[in-house]
């Protein structure tokens, strides 16, 4: 029973981590139809280019914001430079593009800072709550940061797209780009800050998973990106709601795969869920749109 | 957030499918008009064309790894495994239209079911090996490919990369039978006498363990690609290329889309498999190392710099797969790097070349060769006619 109850809780704070990730490729999808493959290696080159700068001696803070603030950059040159040319155009194209950049980006990794594991300290103890004689081991003043850092931007995301007017404006872009455009909102830009935002959203997640693995290797988001793909199209990649149930309920099924079945068979089980979800209801738990041929 | 509404969504994804021949695939249709264009000396009839130009591979192939030092004939085989797999996926991608970033996974496959079969007392011959090799992954390849017929670019995209991440994941649970981390060691078949006469006679050159290795990698590369090129001007090809093209006219002149994107996956499926086969003997070990993503977008970036639908395309990015590392690695190891940073550099240079290609060359090498040969011969062309 101790270690369902700690399955379960470890499975949400993990499924929060791949919410946010799922929450940044919905980001994404809605403005552009395009799947943002390169996702995981942007984000991992953020966590790299914080850890370079814990390694010289700031604090983890300080590394946090520029991790983001790197994202928030790399965000937009990636969208203005090299998405914006096959935007709109055969959807293969995008694909690919995002592929190069997802390969390209990961070797460069290696390249700029070695292709060995690094230790990563967490910005607090990942060591368990005690509750009387029991210690809840997936409970700790480490994780309670990571479920408050992403309900922190959830939040914020809600926030800026109900009450703001640059939330509106990227709202209509995503809608129809030819209605906001008569309207004058500048699409373009709408567009590069949603990747911005994205990238930023990503690279958060980064930080977080690093944080709870402790150890990070320039391939650690790998499997991060195939797990926020499952939980967005789980949640039937349109709807931003249905991205976090996704990454919840992906969470916390991965979490008893991995406490009952063992490790090495979390990615095929992700793989699992996937097809099934693709074949059954290939619109996602939350489809909003029918017409869809997926 | 939630009431963000998207009615672009159907018409765009609807607009991506149907849109008529992408600039990436329609380079593929146009080797057949060429090649009835008159000006070719090769005979007309497909099945000789192809039987011709077989025979001249094969002498090209002998003269070159007999011309050649052992370094060399190993670099070759490695060329073989990577065109043999890459071929498969060009099928798939450039005439049916259906990524797959899986073809890593399904090699693994072949790869481990070669290393399986071989590590026994008396094992089979060969070829039963490497048939059988092929039969298991085109079972798995079936078993994907009807989960794949259903979805199309990032969803495919998607899924096969989950496959990708997660089928080596396998080998590390039983790893009693497949060797965990470590992977299996390939005991790799003793050579014949009869191939050390021929060599003899023929060269003069001593036979060696790398060199059987070599002759066979080759072997199944031709009879691979001879097959294939069959396949893809047949009226199976045609047909896939209806499936890629126009969905809704192939449907309504009788052809299930669904059933022929699972052939075109399964042949696809088998070629990878094959490919896994070769791979374990030329490099005498199966390890999940061995099979990351990293493989199955290294096949990706021959295809699509090759430019995709094309043979010769795919044959020309898994040399270049194999050849620009090793120069790439020197340049890094003389800018004082240690070998596993420099050997990273190349695939900086494919994640680069992906997209420089794809923002300015979608057709690819072969491709852009070809149309602009096709826009010379339309402007002489026009130019006879007026004058």
């Amino acid at each position: 029973m101790q270690e369902f109850v700690n399955l379960t809780l470890g499975g949400v704070i993990t499924g929060s981590v791949y919410a946010a990730f799922a929450l940044a490729l919905v980001l994404i999808w809605r403005s552009t139809r395009i799947v943002n493959f390169a996702q995981g290696a942007m984000a991992a080159l953020t966590t790299f280019i914080a850890i370079a700068l814990i390694d010289a001696g700031q604090s983890y803070w300080v590394g946090l914001v520029v991790a983001l603030l790197s994202g928030l950059v790399i965000g937009a040159v990636v969208e203005r430079v090299v998405i914006r040319p096959v935007e709109g155009g055969p959807e293969l194209n995008a694909v690919i593009v995002t592929l190069g950049l997802f390969i390209a980006i990961q070797a460069l990794i290696s390249v700029l800072f070695g292709v060995n594991q690094r230790a990563f300290v967490p910005p607090f103890s990942n060591i368990g709550f005690r509750i009387g004689d029991t210690t809840l081991g997936s409970l700790s003043p480490n994780t309670v940061y990571t479920l408050i850092a992403v309900l922190l931007v959830m939040v914020a995301l809600i926030a800026l797209f109900r009450f703001t007017r640059l939330g509106l404006a990227m709202r209509a872009s995503a809608f129809g780009q030819e209605v906001a455009r008569l309207l004058g909102v500048r699409v373009g830009r709408m567009l590069t800050l949603g990747w911005a935002l994205a990238a930023v959203v990503g690279s958060l997640a980064g930080m977080l998973i690093a944080a709870e693995t402790a150890f990070v290797a320039p391939t650690f988001m790998d499997s991060l990106i195939v797990f926020g793909f499952v939980a967005a199209v789980l949640g039937g990649l349109d709807s931003p709601i249905g991205a976090v149930v996704g990454g919840l309920v992906l969470g916390v099924a991965l979490s008893y795969v991995r406490g009952y079945l063992g490790d090495t068979l979390v990615g095929l089980a992700a793989l699992v869920i996937l097809v099934v979800v693709l074949l059954v209801r290939p619109g996602g738990l939350f489809s909003t749109t029918q017409t869809r041929r997926a | 957030m939630s009431d963000l509404q998207t009615p672009a969504s159907a018409s765009a994804a609807g607009a991506a499918t149907s849109e008529a021949p992408t600039t990436a695939t329609a380079a593929s249709n146009a080797s057949s008009a060429q090649a009835t264009g008159g000006r070719s000396f090769l005979p007309r009839n497909t099945l000789l064309r192809h039987l011709l130009v077989l025979v001249l591979c094969a002498v090209g192939a002998v003269l070159l790894l007999e011309s050649t030092d052992l370094g060399f004939n190993a670099q070759v085989g490695y060329v073989a495994f990577y065109a043999i797999a890459a071929g498969g996926l060009t099928l798939l991608t450039g005439l049916n239209g259906q990524i797959s970033l899986g073809h890593g996974a399904l090699m693994a496959v072949g790869g481990y079911t070669t290393a399986l079969l071989l590590d026994v007392e008396e094992p089979l011959p060969l070829v039963v090996v490497f048939l059988i090799a092929v039969a298991l992954t085109s079972v798995v390849g079936a078993i994907v490919g009807v989960a794949a017929a259903r979805l199309h670019g990032p969803y495919l995209a998607g899924a096969t990369l989950a496959l990708a991440v997660g089928l080596p994941g396998l080998a590390l649970h039983f790893d009693d039978l497949l060797g965990g981390e470590q992977g299996l060691t390939v005991s790799t078949p003793d050579r014949p006498d009869w191939f050390t006469e021929i060599i003899r006679t023929l060269s003069g050159n001593p036979a060696s363990g790398v060199k059987w290795i070599a002759y066979i990698s080759v072997a199944c590369l031709l009879v691979t690609y001879f097959l294939l090129a069959n396949l893809m001007r047949s009226r199976v090809g045609r047909t896939w290329r209806a499936v890629r093209d126009q969905e809704v006219a192939a449907e309504l002149s009788g052809i299930n889309l669904g059933a022929w994107r699972v052939v075109a996956f399964v042949v696809s499926a088998a070629a990878a498999g094959l490919a896994g086969a070769v791979l374990a003997l030329v490099v005498r070990l199966t390890a999940p190392t061995a099979f990351t993503i990293v493989l199955s977008l290294s096949l990706l970036t021959a295809i699509v710099i090759g430019g995709l639908g094309s043979l010769l395309g795919a044959l020309i990015g898994s040399a270049l797969l194999v050849f620009l590392p090793r120069l790439l690695r020197d340049a890094g190891e003389s800018l004082d790097m240690d070998a596993a940073q420099a050997a990273e550099i190349s695939y900086v240079v494919y994640g680069v070349i992906l997209v420089l290609v794809m923002l300015f060359a979608p057709a690819g090498l072969v491709g852009s060769v070809r149309l602009a040969l096709m826009k010379q011969r339309a402007r002489r062309a026009a130019g006879r006619a007026r004058g």
